[in-house]
């Protein structure tokens, strides 16, 4: 049951390193079939969460469930529903695009080489080019071509965009989102670039000082926060909802509230706000363990 | 073949971008009954956007029965009842618009200050309606 509604599911989740934790009392539910974005500035924890899942790293606390299964007891079976494409694509520098294939191939439990080159002779990715020698944006779409041989369940993907320019991280998006539109993929990125997040995602984990800060929905939290602007005031901020922000000018003050009214004060006026702006507004907040505990636990 | 945009400044969210393009180019009559829309995946493909985002537009569409999506053959525009307006509103309307607008300019308002006056006035003209 688990399996199919949910993806991924962490319980209490943290790793502790030599110089402190790197993640703490991380519990998540991601739903399956989604493209879930995992956001936040560098060091956050957002690899460390991510080999967690894949089960690169043992967790020191709490427990990490993919496709229903305990990561830390998975058998190649269940290694084999996911994909994972570590930072910068890497790949054999001196094999060629063929030998690439067919050492996936070789390595892999499930692997369709027919469509891995079907998908780079639709690139135009010549197959006997040494890895090396291509582009930035054509290594990653081979490297995401062997993560969709696989025909994972769950594709997790660290930071699969940071290094291209912004033709190749349209068209890598183009065949991700491609992929997803066959169904049956449950996509997971880190990204640290909040912008155009909205296009690609329908749900969204903020991660700041190795703690889930905002998790949920994006069309939910989109339509639970608003801003509200009126006359400068520092007084009665209660009556507003949860306020996450508040933000003072001279004659005005800007609230970004979570599930609250418009004051009835005159002068005040709501206005939806923008993801982009509202996960700034997350990554800028002072951290707050109570706050984002139970952040964390309603996800 | 209609095309969509998406622009990612606007602050209106994707799907709603998308259904409010189809709802525009139908009342404009550049889309008409049984024109096909793209398939979700030829959206997905062209704008690098998420396919559920696209499905919650087209259910969206289907639902305030824009279009009917037949299983098999695509999504077709279907005949509007009673949304599209008739030439002679939509000219009197636009012309009554530009009027105003020439006005303001004339005022010395600038498209910002345009902008912000259409919209305080609007949304207060919207509370009213409710209230």
């Amino acid at each position: 049951m688990t399996a199919t509604e949910f993806a991924l599911r962490t319980d209490g989740l943290g790793k502790r390193y030599r110089k402190g934790w790197a993640l703490r009392d991380c519990t998540l539910a991601l739903p399956a079939g989604g493209v879930i974005a995992l956001v936040g500035p560098n060091g956050a924890g957002k690899t460390t969460l991510l080999r967690l899942i894949v089960g690169l790293l043992a967790p020191s606390t709490g427990t990490v469930e993919v496709l229903g299964h305990d990561v830390t007891a998975s058998t190649p079976q269940t290694l084999s529903r996911v994909g994972f494409l570590a930072q910068d694509h890497p790949l054999y520098k001196r094999f060629t695009v063929a030998e690439m294939l067919r050492f996936g191939r070789a390595c892999n439990l499930r692997f369709d080489q027919g469509l891995a080159e079907r998908r780079l002779a639709k690139l135009g990715i010549p197959l006997d080019r040494r890895a090396g020698t291509l582009s930035g944006g054509q290594q990653a779409q081979v490297a995401l071509a062997l993560a969709l041989a696989k025909r994972p369940d769950l594709l997790v993907l660290d930071e699969p965009v940071a290094s291209l320019d912004p033709l190749a991280r349209h068209e890598f998006l183009q065949v991700l989102m491609g992929a997803v539109a066959e169904g049956g993929v449950t996509v997971l990125f880190s990204s640290h670039v909040v912008h155009e997040l909205e296009r690609v995602c329908d749900h969204l984990v903020v991660l700041n000082h190795g703690r889930v800060t905002l998790t949920g929905d994006i069309d939910t939290l989109l339509a639970e926060h608003r801003l509200l602007v009126g006359p400068r005031t520092t007084t009665d901020l209660d009556r507003a909802g949860t306020v996450v922000e508040a933000v003072h000018s001279d004659r005005h003050t800007t609230l970004l509230v979570r599930d609250g009214a418009i004051p009835a004060a005159p002068g005040w006026q709501a206005r939806p706000i923008a993801l982009e702006d509202l996960v700034l507004a997350y990554l800028r907040r002072p951290f707050e363990p109570s706050a984002a505990a139970t952040s964390g636990a309603a996800a | 073949m209609f095309v969509f945009r998406l622009d990612t400044h606007s602050g209106v969210p994707p799907y709603l971008q998308l259904v409010q393009q189809v709802r525009q180019a139908v009342l404009l009559g550049f889309l008409q009954p049984g024109d096909r829309l793209p398939l979700i995946r030829e959206v997905v493909e062209d704008l690098a956007i998420n396919p559920n985002t696209v499905a919650k537009a087209y259910r969206q569409m289907e639902q305030e029965n824009l279009v009917t999506g037949r299983p098999g053959q695509g999504t077709f525009v279907n005949e509007q009842q009673s949304a599209a307006m008739s030439a002679s509103t939509y000219t009197s309307l636009r012309r009554g618009l530009a009027t105003w607008l020439r006005r303001a300019y004339a005022a010395g308002l600038d498209e910002q200050a345009v902008n912000a006056l259409f919209t305080s006035v609007h949304q207060q003209t919207r509370n009213e309606d409710v209230a």
